[in-house]
């Protein structure tokens, strides 16, 4: 096995990806209690988004609006329709109605654009490589990891210096307190829903340059990935899902370039084994170092 | 501002706990709310507040509460300490003053909305920086009082603030409710510490089995005889 600067950014960029998306699942979780299985789908209908654009002949820019339209759009009418009347029963409840949601997005979408997907043609430019002192980036390893690093910042200074964003980190530690000070559940909600929306569209964007074929499958093993990064950083705080989705996708992007094909395709197994070895070894995630200080 | 409860009903599952209770407490009152454990306090509190589901009625002014949501009843004007005050550990003391400003109804209040807090609890401004968690016992109430404070409420609800406290605590407890009710506001205080909440409040009401027993007032703080006749009639 051979490690490529090119397998290095590519890991970079899948992390990078990732990230993101745990944020996403992550900001979710923390209001509702909810782990959003049809992420992915949001990320499947944006990557479809772009691919209908480009077919349209609408111009990259067009198409990345068309991509965030779409999902925010999507993520409110979930959350109204499914997050929302849900809100309260127990998580088994929650966890499969985000199942049949995944799964009813995933079949509206075979139903519509059938099984063989669509090539978003006009993202393609961002995947041309860029030659760095000699050794060849693909452009889109670069900007994925600027983006989300700059989406993650934004983030944090959302949650450490507004008003919102205070009501949003103590309805994730406490919403019954919260709601009793004054804390508008709805508006919290909501804001969360988008955030992590807007994230899925980025997200959407990003994983379309790097495989402009969109299936109705798109992004789901993704998901299931992230899912386990995020259980592996810590649910509920950004940083540590922040951490986690990147560490599992560094490793997947990393190591799904440099093994050989005939090794890689056990990759998932061995993700997936180490993320059980890590629930048992350290059960509230590899990244939780938050002490329980509480005083009677 | 009045806040009157009338006929005020709570049931959990089979178990009727608020039964048909009615009080009132005006401006500028102390009233007490006593009785032993499982006597209906907390959930009389906690039904005014909207956390709960609940029959009857309970208005502030001309305004029906009942069946309004929390946060919606906080903009109105009630702030309650809650049971086990609730504080946020993980947050700074001042990010959990910040989060009592999310009930306050004036959107432009004072620039410096934490002053009158600071005054009232200058540990609160020594370790403002803090994390809430690492604050001791008596500091967190004084917490959890100054972030019912800060939403500048017409009516103050407290469930139990002297619990856990060391007797000197209490006693600053007691006089810091004393100054909040001089500036006219609605305070109504459950305990169980019947002595000290007799003596303290304009008139006492005597919860057991979720019903309203007797009501006291503070001359009979002394009266030890009916202190405890209250308590097991």
């Amino acid at each position: 096995m051979t490690v490529t600067w090119q397998n290095l950014a590519d890991g970079f960029s899948l992390g990078a990806i990732f990230a993101l998306m745990a944020v996403g699942v992550g900001l979710v979780f923390g209001v509702l209690r909810l782990v959003n299985f049809a992420y992915g789908q949001l990320v499947m209908a944006g990557a479809f988004a772009l691919a209908l654009a480009s077919q349209w002949g609408w111009p990259l820019w067009a198409g990345i609006v068309l991509c965030f339209a779409v999902v925010l759009a999507l993520s409110l009418v979930m959350d109204r329709l499914v997050f929302r009347p849900l809100r309260g029963h127990s998580p088994a409840v929650m966890l499969v109605a985000t199942f049949a949601v995944a799964f009813l997005l995933e079949n509206i979408a075979l139903l519509s654009f059938g099984s063989l997907g669509k090539i978003a043609t006009s993202v393609t430019s961002l995947n041309r490589p860029w030659d760095i002192f000699g050794v060849q980036i693909r452009r889109i390893a670069v900007v994925a990891v600027i983006v989300a690093a700059a989406c993650l910042l934004l983030l944090q200074l959302l949650l450490t210096r507004t008003e919102i964003g205070l009501h949003m980190r103590a309805s994730s530690m406490d919403f019954a307190t919260a709601r009793m000070l004054g804390v508008r559940a709805n508006r919290v909600i909501a804001v969360a829903v988008l955030i992590s929306g807007a994230l899925a569209a980025i997200v959407a964007v990003l994983l379309t340059v790097q495989s402009p074929l969109v299936t109705p499958d798109f992004a789901l093993q993704n998901t299931i990935v992230v899912l386990a990064g995020v259980v592996v950083g810590g649910l509920n705080r950004p940083i540590p899902a922040t951490l986690g989705g990147f560490s599992i996708g560094f490793a997947t992007g990393l190591l799904g370039g440099a093994l050989p094909t005939n090794q890689s395709q056990y990759l998932h197994a061995f993700v997936f084994a180490a993320v059980i070895v890590v629930l048992l070894v350290r059960p509230r995630g590899l990244f939780d170092f938050s002490r329980t200080v509480e005083r009677v | 501002m009045k806040l009157v409860v009338d006929n005020l009903d709570v049931r959990y599952g089979g178990v009727h706990a608020v039964r048909a209770v009615s009080f009132s407490v005006g401006a500028g009152e102390l009233v007490g709310l006593i009785g032993p454990n499982g006597a209906g306090k907390s959930s009389t509190l906690n039904a005014i507040m909207g956390l709960i589901p609940a029959g009857g009625s309970v208005r502030l002014g001309d305004e029906e509460l009942l069946g309004r949501r929390p946060e919606e009843i906080a903009r109105t004007g009630l702030a309650l300490v809650p049971e086990g005050r609730r504080i946020f550990s993980e947050l700074s003391v001042e990010e959990n003053l910040r989060l009592g400003l999310a009930g306050r109804r004036a959107r432009n209040g004072p620039s410096t909305p934490f002053d009158g807090v600071y005054e009232q609890f200058p540990i609160l401004h020594q370790f403002r920086r803090r994390q809430a968690g690492l604050l001791s016992g008596g500091q967190q109430q004084q917490l959890a009082i100054g972030r019912a404070l800060v939403a500048e409420p017409d009516v103050l609800l407290l469930d139990e603030p002297s619990l856990g406290l060391a007797p000197n605590v209490v006693d600053f407890v007691f006089a810091a409710l004393a100054v909040v009710r001089e500036r006219g506001l609605a305070v109504l205080l459950a305990e169980q510490r019947a002595q000290r909440t007799v003596a303290a409040a304009d008139r006492s009401h005597v919860l057991g089995g979720g019903e309203l027993r007797l009501t006291l007032g503070p001359q009979d703080a002394d009266d030890t005889d009916k202190l405890v006749g209250a308590y097991l009639s």
